[in-house]
């Protein structure tokens, strides 16, 4: 089972995932500049990601927690979601996602 | 500038690590002051995850951020710890007496023998919005907190997003304002059901603008902002604008600690795993923000750094006194201190 992560400069990453993992912590354990400062606790947006097309109907709907805390993030659009709140299974063997802008370890906070 | 207070140790971070360190230390009689730059206890547990449970935290199957917080500081209580909330540490220095002169942002000078550094990821700031060259315009157009409502009168101010801060600013500028437009990715807000009733009604009376979209490029030249680009679904479009402040909630950042000549490892402070010292005798870091082969961030290690700590701070405090290694189930010593007895 796989992931591909695009990270914020465009390199494209096929990392090895198990089930039951939060998409964020498969991305943070391999080592790529991902913040997820609150540790998955849908408390910072800053594990944004965007999700490749193809694969936003496989997801499970955000809950409403999940949307507002998007309000935090930056280049929000329609395939916007928290890596924290995806949850590695089958289905999403293969998964797309865009590491979004703002979730760089050293560049958020002014 | 205040005066001088004096301290046998310097806590920078009131988090649960920092709490307990006044109790780890407090059962050796050393006294605290705690400084924290948000404007109350708990750090990441109470400004990220209030209402979050946590669970695993020793003989505390379930507990939330904020129980916590308010338990560490009803155990710590009887050490009577000073806080000084809403300022940054920003300086120390070794004085020749080997102890140290701690300066902060809000003019604060302690005198320390001790300081532990215990500020988690750092200190809590503004997130900076990733639009090109936004770090041009700030302290001059770009602001992320209104310090003085006079710097925005007259001006064509543009408040980005969907929470408390950006509501409540947006109703009490638009009274001094030349205009005042509100921007958020979406026609739904998560700030006080109250605010956004009032926001409605200027917005519906022309009093404000209100735009849906997201800030994609800034306007200017030598800092002085002159338009943003808005975009969104319907395309994008330009608006004039001289003052921008965008609110999307706090990040956390090392800050000032990291020129303070300690040893770091990636942004994190190095230390021993007997004393929990960084590379100056004197100065310890305890919590997530320090780093050694093995170390795992979680709160209980943090507590844990703490205990090691505060035996090493009590020979710096008294060198002349010997630790006696006690319990606080035994010892009617400690429960006196602890008002238990």
């Amino acid at each position: 089972m796989h992931i591909n992560v695009t990270d914020q400069k465009g390199k494209r990453h096929r990392l090895e995932a198990l089930p039951g993992f939060r998409v964020m912590e498969i991305i943070r354990d391999w080592g790529l500049d991902i913040k997820a400062e609150c540790g998955g606790a849908c408390a910072c947006a800053t594990c944004h990601v965007h999700v490749g097309e193809q694969w936003t109907g496989s997801l499970i709907a955000p809950l409403e927690e999940e949307i507002d805390r998007l309000d935090e993030a930056f280049d929000v659009t329609a395939d916007s979601r928290l890596s924290c709140q995806l949850i590695m299974s089958e289905e999403l063997d293969g998964l797309e996602v865009t590491l979004a802008p703002g979730t760089e370890k050293d560049r958020a906070a002014a | 500038m205040n005066s001088e207070i004096e301290t046998d140790v310097l806590i920078i971070g009131a988090g649960p690590v920092g709490l307990f360190a006044v109790f780890e230390l407090g059962l050796l009689d050393l006294k605290c002051h705690v400084v924290d730059i948000l404007d109350r206890a708990g750090g990441q547990c109470t400004e990220l995850y209030p209402e979050k449970p946590i669970y695993d935290i020793p003989g505390l199957p379930e507990v939330t951020g904020q129980q916590l917080v308010s338990n560490l500081l009803k155990q710590i209580a009887p050490f009577d710890p000073q806080f000084h909330f809403g300022r940054i540490v920003s300086g120390v220095s070794r004085k020749p007496d080997g102890s140290f002169a701690v300066t902060t942002d809000a003019g604060d000078r302690f005198a320390a023998k001790v300081v532990v550094i215990a500020a988690g990821g750092g200190s809590f700031q503004p997130k900076r919005p990733p639009i090109p060259g936004i770090e041009e315009y700030e302290g001059g157009s770009v602001f992320y907190a209104v310090r003085q409502i006079e710097a925005f009168r007259d001006e064509d101010v543009i408040v980005v997003g969907g929470g408390d801060s950006a509501l409540d600013w947006t109703l009490n500028l638009h009274k001094v304002a030349r205009s005042v437009t509100l921007v958020h990715r979406r026609p739904e807000f998560r700030a006080a059901p109250d605010s956004v009733n009032q926001m409605t009604a200027l917005r519906e009376t022309g009093k404000i603008g209100f735009e849906v979209g997201q800030v994609s490029a800034l306007t200017g030249r030598n800092g002085e902002l002159t338009a943003v680009t808005i975009k969104s679904d319907e395309g994008e479009k330009t608006i004039a604008a001289t003052r921008l402040l965008p609110f999307f909630g706090l990040t956390m950042k090392l800050g000032p600690v990291a020129q303070w000549g300690l040893n770091l490892e990636r942004n994190l402070i190095a230390v021993d795993t007997e004393k929990f010292q960084t590379s100056e005798n004197g100065i310890f870091a305890i919590g997530d923000i320090n780093a050694y082969p093995g170390k795992l961030k979680l709160i209980l290690s943090g507590f844990h750094e703490a205990a090691l700590m505060a035996q090493e701070a009590k020979r710096i405090v008294d060198p002349d006194q010997r630790v006696i290694f006690q319990y606080t189930t035994s010892s009617t010593a400690l429960q006196k201190k602890l008002k238990a007895a």
